[in-house]
C-alpha cells in the first residue's frame, strides 16, 4: 500500500515488459506509404451471420427484398452477438451457406446481396452530444450500429463497454500497438483519422469513466504517434509509446506492458479493471455515435508481393477476397499463399471467395518466395528457444512433446489452454514444428474430450433411467400377475367343489316348477301392491314375500335353462349343424349368463343356494366354452366366412421366403456338418448355401416391396390364415401359473444374458457379413494380390466363427430356456405359441362374423355372437399372456 | 568384506527407510475413489452398444470388475482398453474389434422417415431412448442423444435406419495432428476462380 | 492454381537445426587448437576420424531403420557428438579406441533410443565413460605438458604403432589425486603452477570457455547452465580450499583444469538431454558441478564431466517436473504433482 503511495508518481508513465516476444521482419513498408484508398464496389456481397465472436445474428430480411446502404439486415440474438447492416444498396439475392472467414474452409449462412451500384443510404443521423444520452441508451446505440471489436478477435463491443454498477475501470487502454508484420491499417488510420478516432475514445471514456485512459503504440510508428499526440493534446488520454515485439498488440501482453497487471488464466480483463478496445473499433464508435453510421465498411491492408498495388483500402463488409485483389492488382501466377490476418496468427484461404469481415485487418496474398513452403518438421533438440519467446511464459517444447503423444493431462497440466497461439515459439523454432497447430490440435481434441465426456454421462443417465423403467414395469408386471394368480387359484377352489349339472330327467320337473314360482310371485307381488295402496301393515312383509318369490321363480328359470343347454340334441334340428351350434351356443350363453346373474342375486340376497348357483353358472359356463369350440370346428371344416384369397401375393411370398430360410438354413447345416467331417464338398455346399442364402435375401426384398406396394393385404393377412383345425385348447390359468415356478431371478439373469449373446451374435454375424461382402466384392474385381486375399478369407473365417459360436451360444441359451419352459409349463413353447394363434385367429373370425351380421340378424343372435365374442377375447388374452410370460421370463424375445 | 558388510547393511537401511516412507504416503494420501465399477464405467464410453457382450457399458464394467478382460469394447479403442489397463493395473492388451470399422468415425443414426412404417421396434432396441415415435407413426432419432451403438439398425424390419458419419461443423472442427518429423506440415489448395 | 494450407505462423525464423549445431561445431574451433599447440595433432586427427565414424554409422542405422539419410544427416547432430567426444578422448587414443567409442554413442546411445531428440543420455558422455570404464589405461594416458609429439609421432600413436611411454604423463588433475608423497610438496609441484591453474591444461580451458562465450553471444545456449555449472564446481571449491588448502585445490585450478570448460559449455549444454526450463537448467548444472568437485576430491576417477553429467540426465525429467515456469495469469506455478 504505503508502495504503492510513494510509487505512483514515478511508475506513473512506466512502459513495464513481457516474457519474450520475437522481433519478426515488419513487411510495413509496403503497404504504409500511402493514403487510405476506398475499396472496390463489388457486384455482390457475401455477409456472414458470424461475423463476430458469439451467436450469430438473425436475419431480418428475406431472399428478394430490396435494401439500402446502413440498413439492419440482421439482427443480434442474445448478449453475445452483433447486428449486420447493408454495406451498400442492392437486392437479398440469397441467405444461404458460402464459405467463411475459418481456417476449415468450411461454410456458413450468409447473407448476399447483389448491389444495384446506387450506393443509396437509408435515412441517418448522428448524435449531436452524446452526453445527453444515458450510458444505456449509448451502449444500445453500439449494440444497433453492430461494432465487433477490429483487432481481430470480433467480440461484440456493446459487451465490453457495458460494464456492472460494481465495476470500476481503471484503465481504458486503446489498443494501437498493431504488432503483426505487414499490417498498417491501424497505423494509416491514426496518421488520418486521429481527430476521430480520439473522439471516439472521448465516448468510451464517457461510457466506462476511466481512471486512466492510456493509448500503446508500438515505436515502429512514428507518424502515427505524433499524429494521435497532436490529437490528444490538452485531453486526459496518455499515448505510450512501446517497443516494437511481437506479440505486444495482444490483448493480455498490452495490458502487462502499460499496467504491469496479469489478467488471470481464464479471466477476462475487466476482472482486473481494465477494458481494452482496438483503435478500429474507437473510430467505428465515433461514426455510429456522432454521424449515425453502422458499421459497413473497415480499412483493410492488402499487401504481399503478388499485389500491385499494396496500401490500405476501405472496404465494404462482405466484398470478396477475390474482388478486393483485383481491385488491388493482383498477380496471380505469382500468388503462392493467400493469408487472412497477419502472418503470425492469420489463417490461410481455400477459397478467395471468402468476404472481407469486421476482424479482417489485413490480406496478404505472399509470392511462394516471400512466405515459403514450410520446411520439413524436424526432431524436437529441446533447444528452449521457443520457452524464451514464448509470451505466456509457457514450456512449448512440453506442450509439443505431450500434444504430439495425446498426453493431453500433461499438456494441460503445462497450462495448454493457456497458450495463445500467437505463433512465437514456432516461429524461432529451429527444428520448424508446426507447434501451433500442435497446440491448436491439442485444444480441439481437449474440447472433444469434454464434450464426449459429457456426452457418455448423460449417454449413461439415460441408459441407466432407462433401465430403472423397464425394471419397474417389469416389476408391475409381475405384481399384477401374481394377484392374478391368487385369484384364479381362489376360483378354482371354488369351482372344484361345484356339484355337477342335472340330469335331463329333471328338466320337466324343473319347467314346471318354474313356471309355479313366477306365478306364485306375480301373486305376491300384486297382493303386495294392493296392500300397500290399502296401506296395509304387513305390506312390507308382503314385499319380502314377493322378492322371495322372485328369488325362487329365477332359480327356476335358470335350472330349466340349464337343462335345456344340457340336452342340445334333442332341443335342435339336425339339419344345419352349424346354424344349431350356433342357437345352442346362443342358448348356452345366454344361460350362463342368467345362471350368473341368479346366482348374484342369491348371493346379494344372501340365499343358502348361491353357492349352487354359482356352481351351476360354472358348469353352463363350460358348456358353453365348449359348445363354441365344436361350433369353430364346424365352421373350419365348412367355412361360411369368405376367406381372403388364396392367391395373395405377400401371402405367396412369405411362404416362399420361409421355404428359402429355411432351405438356407438346412444347407448350412449340411454344409457345417460336412465340414465338421473334413468332406470334400464341404466348399461346394457353403457355396450352395450362400446361394440360397441369396435366394431368400433377394426374397425377401421382394417380400418387403410387396408389402410396401399394398400394405391393405398385408394387414388383411391374419383373416387369410387357415383356421385353425383342431379345437383350441384354451390354456386357461395352468400356463401362468405353472411358469411362475421358475426362479425368477435366474430367469432374469438368463434374460440378460440371451439378450447380451443375441447382440454380440448380431454384432460379430454382421461383422461378418460385411468381410464376406468385401472378399467378394474383391474377388470379383480381382484387385487384390493373393496374400491379401488369404489374409482376408481368414479373417472372414474367423469372423465367422466368432459368429458362429455366438450363435451356438445363443442356441444353447435358448434351448435351455425353451427346456425350462417345457419342464414348467407341461408344454413346449411351440404348442404355447401355437394355442396363441389359434386363440387370436378365431377371435379374428369372429369379430368378422359379428361386423357382418350386425344389420342382418335378431337381436338375440347379436347378443350371443357379442358374448362370444368376449369370451373368445378372454381365451386369446389368456393365451396370449400364458405365451408372453413365458417367453419373457426366460428372456426369449419373439423373432 | 567389513566394506561389503555395510553397504549391504546401508542399501537395505535406505531400502527400510524409503519402503516405510512410501508406505506412509500410500497411506496418508489414499484417494478416497469411487468404487471400482464406477471408476471403470467412467472409462468406457457409454455408447451402450453391446459389442462387448454385455447389455450396456455398466454390466461390462461390472464383468470387469469380476475379473473379466478389459479389451471388449470396440468403440472406445484402444485409449480406453490402456486407460483401463492403468486403472487396473493388468496386462497391457490390444482392443478386441476384430478390424471393424474405424472406431475414431463417430456415427449416428438416421431414420428415412417417409419409409418408417412405425413398428416401434428401433425404440424398445435403444438403449438410451433416443429414438422418439409412436405405433404406426413415423420414428426418429434425437442426434444428440444418439450415441452411435447401431443396435437399432438390425431391428428395423424396412431397414430404413442409416448410420451415418458425424460430419464437423465450425464448432466441432479442429486443427490435424501435423504429419510429423520428416514431414512438411503444409497442405496444397486448388484455387479456381481467381 | 493451387495455394498454400498451413497453421500460423506463414513466417519463420531464419534459424535452422543443422545450423545450430554448426555453430557449436564452430566454437569448438579454439579449443582443438589449443590442444593441438600442446599436445600435437592427436586431438585433431581423433576428431577427424571419430566424424567419419559417426557419419558412417549414423548412415548405417539409418538405413537400416529406412530413415532418409539426407534429411537427418543433414542436421550436424552426429558430427557434434562425434567431435565432442574427439575432444574429450586423450590425444594418444588410437584408432579403434575412437572407433569403438564413437560408434557406440550413435548406435547404442543415440539412434536405439529413437535418434535425435529422444535420447536421454548425452551420447558422447556415454561413449566416454564405456571406454573410460573398458579401458581405463588407454583412456588416462594424456600427454604430460610440455611433451608435445611431432605430427608423426601422433600418426603412429593414432595407429597404435608406438608406444605412448616417451610423452605419457599425468594431467594436473591425476597428480593431484594420486600423489603419495608430502602434501607440501604436491603444492609446490609445477604441474600445479601454470601462469594461473594446472599447466597447459590452463590454456585448453581457456580456449573452451572462449568458444563458449561466443555460443553464449550468438544465443545457442542460454546462460544459466555454464554459470551453474562453473558455480557449482568453484563455489565448493573455495569453501573447501579455505578450510584445507593443503588437501584441497582452490576454485581457479578446478574451473581450469581437465574438461571443466568443454563440459560447461558444450556437454552439459546438450540441449536434448539437459533439464529445459530456466530455473531447471540452472539446477541441473550446478548439480553436475558440484558432483565433479566432489568426484573429483573423494571419488576414484581423475575427473568427472562425464559421470555427472549422465547422473544429471537421469534427473533431468524429474527436475523439470518440478521447474515449471510460473505461466502467465497462474498465480503459482504447477509444480510437480496434479493440477
Ligand atoms: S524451439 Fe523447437 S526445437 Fe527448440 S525446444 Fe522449442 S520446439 Fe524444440
Ligand atoms: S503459441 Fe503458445 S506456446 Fe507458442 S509462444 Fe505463443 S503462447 Fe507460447
Ligand atoms: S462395447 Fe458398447 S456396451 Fe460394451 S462397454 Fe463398450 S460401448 Fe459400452
Ligand atoms: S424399426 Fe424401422 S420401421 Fe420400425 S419404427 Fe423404427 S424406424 Fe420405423
Amino acid at each position: 500500500m504505503l508502495a504503492k503511495l510513494f510509487g505512483g508518481t514515478h511508475r506513473k508513465n512506466r512502459v513495464y515488459d513481457f516474457h519474450g516476444g520475437v522481433h519478426p521482419p515488419e513487411n510495413k513498408q509496403q503497404s504504409n506509404g500511402t493514403a487510405i484508398q476506398p475499396g472496390p464496389l463489388p457486384a455482390r456481397l457475401i455477409l456472414p451471420l458470424n461475423m463476430h465472436i458469439g451467436a450469430p445474428a438473425k436475419p431480418l430480411v428475406a431472399p428478394g427484398d430490396k435494401v439500402l446502404k446502413g440498413q439492419m439486415i440482421a439482427e443480434p440474438v442474445g448478449a453475445v452477438s452483433a447486428a449486420i447492416h447493408a454495406p451498400t444498396s442492392g437486392t437479398v439475392s440469397a441467405i444461404g451457406p458460402r464459405p467463411i472467414q475459418h481456417p476449415s474452409g468450411m461454410d456458413a449462412i450468409c447473407i448476399v446481396i447483389d448491389s444495384d451500384g446506387e450506393d443509396r443510404w437509408v435515412d441517418h443521423q448522428g448524435i449531436a452530444d452524446y452526453t445527453e444520452l444515458s450510458p444505456g441508451e449509448l451502449v444500445d446505440t453500439i449494440r444497433q450500429a453492430g461494432i465487433a471489436g477490429m483487432g481481430g478477435a470480433g467480440f461484440p463491443t456493446s459487451i465490453k463497454v457495458n460494464l456492472g454498477d460494481h465495476q470500476r475501470v481503471e484503465q481504458l487502454i486503446i489498443n494501437a500497438v498493431e504488432c503483426e508484420p505487414y499490417i498498417t491499417a491501424d497505423d494509416r488510420l491514426m496518421r488520418e483519422r486521429a481527430a476521430d478516432i480520439v473522439a471516439g475514445i472521448h465516448i468510451l471514456q464517457y461510457l466506462l469513466n476511466p481512471r486512466r485512459t492510456l493509448i500503446g503504440i508500438e515505436d515502429n510508428k512514428p507518424e502515427a504517434i505524433s499524429a494521435i499526440k497532436r490529437a490528444c493534446k490538452g485531453c486526459d488520454i496518455e499515448v505510450r509509446v512501446v517497443p516494437t515485439k511481437y506479440p505486444s498488440g495482444g490483448e493480455k501482453q498490452l495490458i502487462q506492458l502499460l499496467t504491469g497487471k496479469e489478467v488471470a488464466s481464464g479471466q477476462l480483463p475487466a476482472q482486473v479493471g481494465v477494458v481494452c478496445q482496438n483503435v478500429g473499433t474507437a473510430f467505428a464508435i465515433q461514426r455510429a455515435v456522432c454521424h449515425g453510421e453502422p458499421l459497413l465498411s473497415r480499412i483493410t491492408t492488402l499487401t504481399g508481393d503478388a499485389v500491385a498495388q499494396p496500401g490500405n483500402y476501405e472496404t465494404l463488409l462482405g466484398t470478396p477476397v477475390a474482388d478486393l485483389l483485383q481491385h488491388g492488382g493482383v498477380h496471380s501466377q505469382q500468388l503462392g499463399r493467400l493469408v487472412m490476418g497477419g502472418p503470425m496468427m492469420g489463417f490461410t484461404l481455400h477459397n478467395p471467395a471468402v468476404p472481407v469481415v469486421k476482424t479482417t485487418n489485413c490480406i496478404i496474398a505472399a509470392s511462394p518466395q516471400e512466405l515459403p513452403e514450410p520446411p520439413p518438421e524436424q526432431p524436437c533438440i529441446r533447444c528452449g528457444s521457443c520457452a524464451e519467446a514464448c509470451p505466456a511464459n509457457l514450456l512449448p517444447q512440453q506442450l509439443y512433446w505431450h500434444a504430439k503423444n495425446d498426453d493431453l493431462d500433461k499438456a494441460l497440466h503445462h497450462n495448454l489452454m493457456d497458450c495463445i497461439e500467437c505463433g512465437a515459439c514456432a516461429y524461432v523454432c529451429p527444428s520448424h514444428i508446426p507447434l501451433v497447430q500442435y497446440y491448436r490440435y491439442a485444444k480441439g481434441e481437449v474440447r472433444q474430450r469434454a464434450a464426449d465426456q459429457v456426452k457418455a454421462d448423460k449417454a449413461r443417465q439415460r441408459f441407466e433411467a432407462r433401465q430403472a423403467r423397464i425394471e419397474q414395469e417389469q416389476a408391475e408386471k409381475e405384481a399384477r400377475r401374481q394377484a392374478r394368480l391368487e385369484a384364479n387359484r381362489k376360483k378354482k377352489e371354488a369351482g372344484a367343489a361345484a356339484p355337477t349339472g342335472p340330469s335331463a330327467e329333471q328338466a320337466a320337473a324343473l319347467k314346471q316348477a318354474s313356471l309355479e314360482a313366477s306365478k306364485a310371485y306375480k301373486a305376491a307381488v300384486k297382493a303386495a301392491k294392493t296392500a300397500e295402496a290399502q296401506g296395509d301393515d304387513n305390506a312390507a312383509d308382503l314385499k319380502a314375500e314377493a322378492e322371495r318369490l322372485k328369488a325362487v321363480a329365477d332359480k327356476a328359470k335358470a335350472a330349466v335353462r340349464d337343462a335345456k343347454a344340457d340336452a342340445p340334441a334333442v332341443a335342435a334340428p339336425a339339419d344345419d349343424a352349424v346354424a344349431s351350434l350356433k342357437k345352442q351356443v346362443g342358448d348356452a350363453s345366454s344361460a350362463y349368463k342368467a345362471a350368473v346373474k341368479a346366482a348374484k342375486d342369491a348371493e346379494a340376497s344372501g340365499a343358502d343356494d348361491a353357492g349352487d348357483l354359482r356352481a351351476r353358472a360354472e358348469a353352463l359356463k363350460a358348456t358353453a366354452d365348449r359348445l363354441k369350440a365344436e361350433l369353430r370346428d364346424a365352421k373350419a371344416n365348412a367355412p361360411t366366412t369368405p376367406a381372403a384369397p388364396q392367391t395373395d401375393p405377400v401371402a405367396e411370398l412369405k411362404k416362399q421366403v420361409g421355404d428359402a430360410s429355411s432351405a438356407y438354413k438346412s444347407a448350412v447345416k449340411a454344409a457345417k456338418e460336412a465340414e465338421a467331417q473334413g468332406a470334400d464338398n464341404a466348399a461346394e455346399l457353403r457355396a450352395e448355401a450362400d446361394r440360397l442364402k441369396a435366394v431368400a435375401d433377394q426374397l425377401k426384398a421382394d417380400l418387403r416391396d410387396a408389402k410396401a406396394n399394398a400394405p391393405a393385404p398385408a394387414k388383411a393377412a391374419p383373416a387369410g390364415k387357415a383356421p385353425p383345425a383342431d379345437s383350441p385348447k384354451v390354456p386357461e390359468s395352468d400356463a401362468p401359473q405353472s411358469v411362475a415356478g421358475v426362479d425368477p431371478e435366474q430367469a432374469a439373469k438368463r434374460q440378460k444374458r440371451l439378450k447380451a449373446l443375441k447382440t454380440a451374435y448380431n454384432m460379430a454375424h454382421k461383422q461378418y457379413k460385411d468381410a464376406h461382402a468385401a472378399l467378394e466384392r474383391a474377388e470379383r474385381h480381382e484387385e487384390l494380390s493373393a496374400d491379401e486375399f488369404n489374409a482376408m478369407q481368414q479373417k472372414v473365417d474367423k469372423l465367422k466363427g466368432k459368429a458362429d459360436v455366438a450363435r451356438d451360444a445363443l442356441d444353447a441359451l435358448v434351448e435351455e430356456a425353451k427346456a425350462d419352459i417345457r419342464a414348467h409349463t407341461g408344454k413346449d413353447l411351440k404348442t404355447l405359441k401355437l394355442e396363441a394363434a389359434r386363440a387370436e385367429s378365431a377371435l379374428a373370425d369372429k369379430q368378422q362374423e359379428l361386423a357382418q351380421r350386425r344389420d342382418s340378424a335378431a337381436e338375440e343372435t347379436l347378443e350371443a355372437l357379442e358374448a362370444e365374442l368376449k369370451a373368445l377375447e378372454t381365451e386369446a388374452h389368456i393365451a396370449r399372456k400364458a405365451l408372453k410370460q413365458a417367453v419373457e421370463e426366460q428372456g426369449l424375445v419373439e423373432e | 568384506m567389513t566394506a561389503v558388510l555395510i553397504a549391504i547393511a546401508a542399501l537395505l537401511g535406505l531400502a527400510a527407510v524409503f519402503g516405510a516412507v512410501l508406505g506412509f504416503a500410500s497411506e496418508k494420501f489414499k484417494v478416497e475413489g469411487d468404487p471400482i465399477v464406477d471408476q471403470i464405467d467412467d472409462l468406457l464410453p457409454q455408447t451402450q452398444c453391446g459389442q462387448c457382450g454385455h447389455p450396456g457399458c455398466r454390466p461390462y464394467a461390472e464383468a470387469i470388475a469380476e475379473g473379466e478382460e478389459h479389451n471388449r469394447c470396440p468403440p472406445g479403442g484402444q485409449d480406453t482398453v490402456d486407460a483401463l489397463t492403468d486403472l487396473l493395473g493388468r496386462d497391457a492388451m490390444t482392443v478386441d474389434d476384430d478390424g471393424a470399422e474405424d472406431a475414431d468415425v463417430t456415427k449416428v443414426a438416421y431414420i428415412r422417415e417417409d419409409e418408417c412404417i412405425g413398428c416401434t421396434k428401433c425404440i424398445q432396441a435403444c438403449p438410451v431412448d433416443a429414438i422418439v415415435g409412436a405405433a404406426k407413426l413415423m420414428h426418429t432419432v434425437i442426434v444428440d442423444e444418439c450415441t452411435g451403438c447401431d443396435l437399432c439398425v438390425e431391428p428395423c424390419p424396412v431397414d430404413c435406419i442409416d448410420m451415418l458419419e458425424v460430419k464437423p461443423t465450425l464448432q466441432t472442427w479442429g486443427w490435424n495432428r501435423p504429419a510429423g518429423i520428416g514431414q512438411r506440415p503444409d497442405s496444397r489448395i486448388e484455387v479456381v476462380n481467381l | 492454381m493451387s495455394l498454400i494450407s498451413s497453421t500460423s505462423p506463414h513466417t519463420t525464423g531464419k534459424t535452422d537445426t543443422g545450423a545450430f549445431m554448426r555453430q557449436v561445431l564452430y566454437a569448438t574451433l579454439p579449443g582443438l587448437a589449443v590442444l593441438t599447440w600442446q599436445f600435437g595433432w592427436g586431438s585433431v586427427i581423433n576428431v577427424l576420424w571419430a566424424v567419419l565414424v559417426a557419419l558412417l554409422s549414423e548412415a548405417a542405422i539409418l538405413k537400416a531403420r529406412g530413415r532418409p539419410l539426407g534429411f537427418y544427416l543433414k542436421d550436424y547432430s552426429a558430427v557434434v557428438t562425434a567431435v565432442l567426444l574427439g575432444l574429450a578422448l586423450p590425444p594418444t587414443a588410437p584408432w579403434w579406441l575412437t572407433l569403438i567409442g564413437v560408434s557406440f554413442a550413435i548406435i547404442v546411445a543415440k539412434q536405439l533410443y529413437g535418434g535425435l531428440g529422444m535420447n536421454p543420455f548425452n551420447p558422447a558422455m556415454v561413449g566416454y565413460v564405456l571406454l573410460l570404464i573398458s579401458f581405463p589405461a588407454a583412456m588416462t594416458r594424456w600427454i604430460a605438458p610440455g611433451q608435445t609429439p611431432e605430427p608423426a609421432q601422433s600418426w603412429q600413436l593414432f595407429l597404435g604403432q608406438a608406444g605412448v611411454d616417451g610423452f605419457s604423463g599425468a594431467t594436473p588433475l591425476d597428480t593431484f589425486r594420486t600423489w603419495a608423497g608430502n602434501a607440501s610438496e604436491l603444492s609446490g609441484h609445477a604441474i600445479l603452477h601454470g601462469q594461473f591453474a594446472g599447466l597447459g591444461w590452463e590454456w585448453v580451458n581457456l580456449a573452451f570457455l572462449l568458444g563458449g562465450l561466443y555460443l553464449l553471444a550468438r544465443r545457442i545456449i542460454t546462460w544459466q547452465i555454464p554459470a551453474a555449472f562453473l558455480l557449482g564446481v568453484a563455489v565448493p571449491a573455495l569453501i573447501a580450499s579455505l578450510v584445507d588448502p593443503v588437501r584441497f585445490a582452490g576454485p581457479l585450478f578446478h574451473l581450469f583444469s581437465g574438461g571443466t570448460m568443454l563440459g560447461a559449455f558444450f556437454i552439459a549444454t546438450d540441449p536434448v538431454t539437459a533439464a529445459t526450463s530456466r530455473l531447471g537448467r540452472f539446477i541441473y548444472a550446478l548439480l553436475i558441478g558440484v558432483l565433479i568437485w566432489v568426484i573429483r576430491s573423494f571419488g576414484g576417477y581423475p575427473d568427472a564431466v562425464a559421470f555427472s553429467v549422465l547422473l544429471l540426465n537421469l534427473c533431468a525429467p524429474f527436475i523439470d517436473y518440478y521447474t515449471q515456469p510460473r505461466t502467465y495469469g497462474h498465480r503459482k506455478a504447477n509444480r510437480g504433482v496434479g493440477s
